[in-house]
Order: structure tokens, then C-alpha cells, then sequence
């Protein structure tokens, strides 16, 4: 294993020290208890937004603090949620009286840590309201499973609900629009390598030179099926057939198109794959009037990427086009 | 015989010092069917704990160890283990009490509480192929043991012996909770590694007993 790393137990205090010196005009960091905020926060009768979850998927959440998105991220250890100190610290850092939300993604350990921070946040008198994100189509969510993860869409959750706090909607209605984009939002990744977490030093799962695991979680969890690998444009139809079906998509929608990358796959592949599906959504007569292509929820060095399709309504056109100014997302100031 | 808080005191140190010899196989199992540090969280949650036994206060009770090993815990550890295993420990605290010695009897409801604690958030049952395989059983064997009349060392030892049975149990099942449940079917013949570290902690509670 070759990283770019010092001690293993360091990283993210590091990462997160360097984020702060390379963005002081849009965060400050709290080392301990470790959390970034964004640099004019509190913002007095505004919604304070709180994300946060295992590190190893940046950009997301450190790199998408800012005006218009979010408040305050906490991050955890490698691909472990954050302890409910740090989360209520950021929760207070952030509250302007108006209340905070937590945009919580759908693993076991972030839920029950955020919703611990939750309940102390209440006793201290701040109103939070919580969104859990399960966007990923990979799992079925039954009695049987944790239910579905939450995966790249997190990513449009929080800008559309950044956009709704930033001009001034209250919790109920900036809570209740981090929902809607959530139902209406459906992922579904692949993986072409796996992860290594830093301090365990071994990938996180293996597979052979000519197999891909279709359906990958963020943290290498596996997915629906492990096949042998084929040209992109196969690959992305096996993704975007569970996901149309699923919300399901029609004739006549309008979409955001989202390629994510996992991290370690080039830019250059993910336009292939986005040229792919663009064509076959437009094959179906739906209308890509959105799109976002990079790496924003990753999974360490993994080699993959994902694919998230957004309903869009007029509402989330306009809140998806507001302004945004965070280390990973900015137009429009 | 009864335990005080020198044996709640030499049970989470051993505890502690099982975590960290185990911390590599705790690790594995998870790799195979989660996300591969549960040993290190562990390890991180338990030498924590650790280091605020060194600063116990004299006078302090059983309840007072457990309640700073859930607080530490839930504050350090992180993931779902964090919640769980802290929650185990607060209810574990909250159902002892006050007392200075525990009896058969008492370590028979800390060892409930604690399990009860962990459904309470985890929503587990038996067969979910989580820690709640190893406790329930350890709860059961604990509470047949207080009926027989056994002393104390034996009914932790016997709940050891549950814990361990439970956590070999969990080889052959498909997972309902946590991330193990996204394995499906793959996750057959893979140990959880949340029921091992019970297995761990009960095994430390008996082998101190034991020696007290």
C-alpha cells in the first residue's frame, strides 16, 4: 500500500487542518471536537444544514460547506460516522435560532449517532430536524436489510436544501425539500477496484483483474451482482435500468444527470460514461435539463462511479441554480 | 462471593486488554462482511476508557465504571458499535446502581440490561447474525445459572461460554442489520464480528471474576 499519509491515526485531523488553511474564505475547523463550518457561520435566522459521516468520500461533506449549502460537516474516521460530541458541537456552531438540519446518510452507525446528537441538541433548546438519505437502488430496502444506503444523491440533497435555507425557508419547509429531492433521486454505482483504508492497509474487498462489482456501496460494501468486466456503455445500462425502473422514470421527465466518480477513475472515462447516458435516457424520451459530472462521493482511491438521476420540478430547477460557494461546488458568485 | 468495583475495575481493563491482542481478528472478520475496523474502533473506544480509569475517583461503585465506559464509548468509538456497545453499558450502569457488591442476582440483570440496551437502538433479534446472537444467549445462560443457585464466577462463565456458542452461531446466517446485510447470501460463513467482541468482553468479565 503506497499513500500519501504521516501516522494512519492522523489523517483526517491532518486533511481536515489543510482544508482549513487552503479555504479560509469559505470555512473554519474545529480540531477538537472535529468539524468544519462554514466561515460566517452562525447565520442569524437562518437554517443551519449539518452533514456528516465516515471520511474517505471527499469532496462530500467538508468540500461542500459554504454559502448555499451546507452549515457545518463533521467528519468521521475512515469510513466510520462521526461520535454525537462532534455532530452537537457543529449543530450548536451553526444554530441561528431558526434550527438545524442533519442530513443523515442511511448506514446504521451514522443514524443512530446523529440521532444521539440529535437528542442532546434538543436538550440544549435547539430545534433539529433529521433527513435520511437512501438513494442507492443497489439494495432492496425490506425488513431484511439496514434498508437502502445513501449514496451520491446526498450530494444534490444538500445543495437543493442549501439553496431553500439560504434564501430563507424555515426548518419545516428546508426539512421537507431535503425530502422531496431524496424520493426523487435514484443511484447505483460500480466498482472497477477496490478501496484500502488507511489504517487497515489491505483493500476492503478484491476482485480479479477482469471482474467488477456491480451495485458497490461507498465503503466497498457489495452490491446486486460481481461480473466480468465490459465495455462502458454495457456497464451503464446495467446501472441506469434498476434506477429508471425504480422511481420509476417516464417519458417527458426532467432530469438532473449525475456521473460521480469513485476517485480513482479518470475524468476522461466519466464523460464516456456520461455520453452514454445522457443517449439512453434520451432514448427514452427523458430530458436531461441538469447535470453534475466529477468526483464528489468518493470512496478512497476506488476505481468506479456511480450514476444518479434527480426528478426535477420547477422548484428544484430553480433551488439547484442558486448560488452555491463551497471548495467543491461554486457558480453563480 | 460477591463483585465490586475492583472487579468492574479489572473487567474492563482486561476487557480492554482482549480488544487490543484481538484488535487484527476483530478487523478481518469485518472486512469479510462490513467495512474492516471494527478491531480499530474498538481498540480506539476501549484505551480511552483506559486512560479515564487511571483518574477514577476513590469511592466509586461498579455503576460508576460502567457509566464511564458508555460515556467514553459512545464519545470515541464511532460507527454503530459506538451507540451500541455505549447504550450496553449506560442500561448495564442504570440497572446496578448505587450498590458496592454485586451478587449473582445483580450481574444476572447488568448482563440483561445491557442486551436490552442494544436492541433498544439496534432493533435486533436472534438470528440477525449481530451481537445480539452472542448476548441473548449469554443473557439466557446467565439467568439459568442465577436459578440454579450458582455463584457468580459460574454464571459468568457460563455466559462466556453462551456468548462464544452464540457468536460461532452466527457463521451460517444471512444478516438483517447493519452493513452485513448488504452482503445478502455472501455473507454466509462469516462470523460477526460485533457478537466476537462480546464474546471478548464476557470472556474478560468471567476471567476476572475468577481471579477476584
Amino acid at each position: 500500500m503506497k499513500k500519501l499519509i504521516n501516522d494512519p491515526k492522523n489523517v483526517v485531523t491532518e486533511a481536515v487542518a489543510g482544508f482549513a488553511v487552503a479555504h479560509p474564505d469559505l470555512v473554519r475547523v474545529s480540531l477538537d471536537p472535529i468539524y468544519i463550518v462554514r466561515a460566517d457561520a452562525p447565520v442569524a435566522g437562518k437554517v443551519g444544514i449539518v452533514s456528516g459521516g465516515g471520511s474517505g468520500h471527499e469532496p462530500m461533506h467538508g468540500g461542500l460547506v459554504g454559502v448555499g449549502m451546507l452549515d457545518a460537516a463533521v467528519p468521521g474516521a475512515v469510513f466510520t460516522s462521526p461520535t454525537p460530541d462532534p455532530i452537537l458541537a457543529a449543530t450548536q456552531a451553526v444554530d441561528g435560532g431558526a434550527g438545524v438540519l442533519h442530513i443523515v446518510k442511511n448506514y446504521t452507525g451514522d443514524v443512530l449517532n446523529f440521532e444521539t446528537a440529535a437528542d442532546l441538541a434538543l436538550a440544549e433548546g435547539i430545534e433539529v430536524a433529521s433527513v435520511i438519505i437512501n438513494d442507492d437502488v443497489a439494495v432492496k430496502d425490506s425488513l431484511y436489510t439496514a434498508g437502502r444506503r445513501g449514496v451520491a444523491g446526498t450530494v444534490l440533497v444538500e445543495k437543493i436544501a442549501g439553496a431553500a435555507a439560504e434564501r430563507g425557508d424555515d426548518l419545516a419547509s428546508v426539512a421537507a425539500v431535503a425530502e422531496k429531492v431524496n424520493a426523487s433521486v435514484r443511484s447505483m454505482g460500480v466498482a472497477l477496484t477496490p478501496c484500502v483504508v488507511p489504517h487497515a492497509g489491505k483493500p476492503s474487498f478484491t476482485l480479479a483483474d477482469d471482474e467488477i462489482e456491480i451495485g458497490i456501496g461507498i465503503h466497498g460494501e457489495p452490491g446486486r451482482e460481481r461480473i466480468k468486466m465490459e465495455p462502458a456503455d454495457a456497464i451503464v445500462d446495467r446501472l441506469l435500468g434498476p434506477i429508471l425502473e425504480d422511481l420509476p422514470f417516464a417519458s417527458g421527465d426532467k432530469v438532473l444527470l449525475f456521473v460521480n466518480g469513485m476517485g480513482g477513475t479518470p475524468q476522461v472515462e466519466l464523460y464516456v460514461v456520461f455520453r452514454r447516458a445522457a443517449e439512453a435516457l434520451a432514448e427514452q424520451g427523458i430530458d436531461v435539463t441538469r447535470t453534475l459530472v466529477g468526483n464528489f462521493t468518493t470512496s478512497l482511491e476506488m476505481q468506479g462511479m456511480s450514476i444518479s438521476v434527480l426528478k426535477l420540478d420547477d422548484e428544484l430547477t430553480t433551488l439547484w441554480d442558486a448560488p452555491v460557494a463551497t471548495a467543491a461546488l461554486r457558480w453563480g458568485r | 462471593m460477591n463483585l465490586n468495583v475492583t472487579w468492574a475495575e479489572a473487567w474492563i481493563r482486561e476487557g480492554a486488554r482482549v480488544i487490543a491482542e484481538h484488535r487484527a481478528e476483530l478487523n478481518t472478520l469485518d472486512r469479510a462482511i462490513g467495512d474492516g475496523d471494527h478491531g480499530e474502533n474498538m481498540d480506539r473506544g476501549f484505551q480511552a476508557v483506559v486512560l479515564k480509569l487511571d483518574a477514577l475517583p476513590a469511592g466509586s461503585t461498579p455503576g460508576d465504571v460502567l457509566k464511564l465506559v458508555a460515556t467514553t464509548l459512545i464519545s470515541t468509538v464511532g460507527g454503530a458499535s459506538g451507540p451500541l456497545f455505549g447504550t450496553a453499558f449506560l442500561k448495564a450502569a442504570v440497572a446496578v446502581g448505587t450498590v458496592g457488591d454485586l451478587d449473582a442476582a445483580a450481574v444476572a440483570a447488568l448482563i440483561a440490561a445491557a442486551r436490552d440496551g442494544i436492541v433498544l437502538r439496534g432493533k435486533a433479534v436472534v438470528g440477525d447474525k449481530t451481537m445480539i446472537d452472542a448476548w441473548t444467549p449469554a443473557v439466557d445462560a446467565a439467568a439459568a445459572a442465577r436459578n440454579a443457585d450458582a455463584s457468580v464466577v459460574t454464571l459468568l462463565q457460563q455466559a462466556a461460554d453462551a456468548a462464544a456458542a452464540g457468536a460461532v452461531s452466527t457463521e451460517p446466517l444471512v444478516a438483517h442489520k447493519g452493513r452485513a446485510s448488504y452482503l445478502g447470501e455472501r455473507a454466509i460463513g462469516h462470523r460477526d464480528p460485533g457478537a466476537e467482541s462480546t464474546t471478548l468482553l464476557l470472556r474478560a468479565a468471567a476471567e476476572t471474576a475468577a481471579r477476584a
